[in-house]
């Protein structure tokens, strides 16, 4: 499938989102990420059992530590699909790139990412 | 274990806010075991402090490390070579290891990131007890091993109460009526007659009554 989504979006690839843990998290927005959204397999489908049931609560933490800090909580988002579902992938990028778009940029400095156009980075699972 | 748990960020953050350059400090001590205040707790706490400073545009330097332990003067002793070039330290160990901190550098200010709760155990992941008040005068040869003092919400010595029904205790029908667990340990022992003594005034000289208290072992003294 060669569907497109946008450019701006940088992904890293986990084994399981179960990998992903809170300082990843934090730490892309540390080093200057506009937005990050993690795209773990569909409930009850997890290969390692709950993986992405924890990086959901994870991200959900995040969420809660950004409310406390004044950050945007809505830059951080979960989504599960499976791994044949590269349509709704597509839809999720575009969806989030787009909640991004709205927030504007974050207002941590840009360290390691070498530019200054948005960037969201998406944690996945599905390759 | 000592049982602790993180402050609110904004408490952190306000106790911090003149500081520039810090050092965050966890313990691999208990506080690792209870996730407060281990390495991984101080990776976070540092990165949430950063983000929040560099949204105000008052960016922060922070130096993480996590020591063997707080309690002990010899790995306190680790961060003299480096310590005078920091404005405060931020320390996630205990009240004990906090304060051990502050008697061995006099000049740095100190703040503790996390709030000493009690002496207990890990039900599961996640989830933490008290199970000891350290009254200093251990009685659970008696009460079949669960403490009165600690787990009955009045301290009873002689219970239960008239207050404890269906299994739990008045103050909180999520708390279990220690008195009801120790009756039927006991009764799972065959050791029902130990209802039959009353147990005596509490001597709690050996305990916070007594003022601060102090072990000490000639056997051991270098
Ligand atoms: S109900 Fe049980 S636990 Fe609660 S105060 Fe009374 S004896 Fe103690």
């Amino acid at each position: 499938m060669r569907a497109q989504y946008p450019a701006s979006i940088r992904i890293i690839k986990v084994p399981c989102t179960g990998k992903v843990d809170l300082i990843y998290l934090l730490k892309t927005f540390e080093t200057g990420a506009d937005g990050v959204y993690v795209v773990g397999c569909e409930e009850g489908n997890c290969h390692f059992v709950a993986g992405n049931l924890r990086a959901r609560k994870r991200v959900n933490r995040v969420k809660e530590i950004f409310k406390q800090i004044g950050l945007e909580s809505e830059r951080i988002e979960m989504f599960n699909l499976s791994a044949g579902e590269g349509t709704k992938f597509v839809k999720i990028a575009e969806e989030m790139t787009e909640r991004i778009k709205n927030l504007g940029p974050s207002p941590i400095s840009k360290k390691n990412i070498g530019s200054d156009n948005q960037e969201t980075v998406s944690i996945n699972s599905n390759s | 274990m000592i049982i602790g748990e993180g402050k609110p960020i904004n408490e952190i953050l306000e106790m911090i806010l003149k500081h520039k350059k810090i050092i965050v400090a966890g313990c691999r001590g208990c506080v690792t075991v209870c996730s407060a205040g281990g390495q991984k707790e101080v990776e976070i706490l540092s990165s949430t402090i950063r983000l929040a400073r560099e949204k105000d545009k008052a960016p922060i330097e922070i130096f993480e490390t996590t020591l063997e332990r707080q309690c002990d003067t010899e790995y306190l002793e680790q961060m003299r070579n480096y310590i005078d070039e920091y404005e405060a330290v931020l320390s996630l160990a205990c009240g004990a290891g906090v304060q051990f901190l502050a008697e061995m550098y006099k000049k740095i200010p100190l703040y503790p990131a996390i709030n000493t709760n009690f002496i207990g155990v890990t039900e599961k992941q996640g989830i933490w007890s008290e199970r000891c008040q350290s009254c200093g005068n251990c009685m659970l040869e008696r009460t079949g091993g669960i403490c009165p003092i600690t787990r009955c919400s009045k301290s009873l010595l002689n219970g239960p109460c008239g207050g404890s029904s269906d299994g739990k205790c008045e103050i909180d029908s999520e708390i279990d009526c220690a008195w009801q667990i120790i009756y039927e340990r006991l009764m799972e022992l065959d050791l029902m007659e130990r209802f039959e003594e009353v147990e005596d005034i509490k001597d709690w000289s050996t305990s916070r009554d007594g003022g601060p208290r102090r072990i000490e072992r000639e056997d051991l003294k270098l």
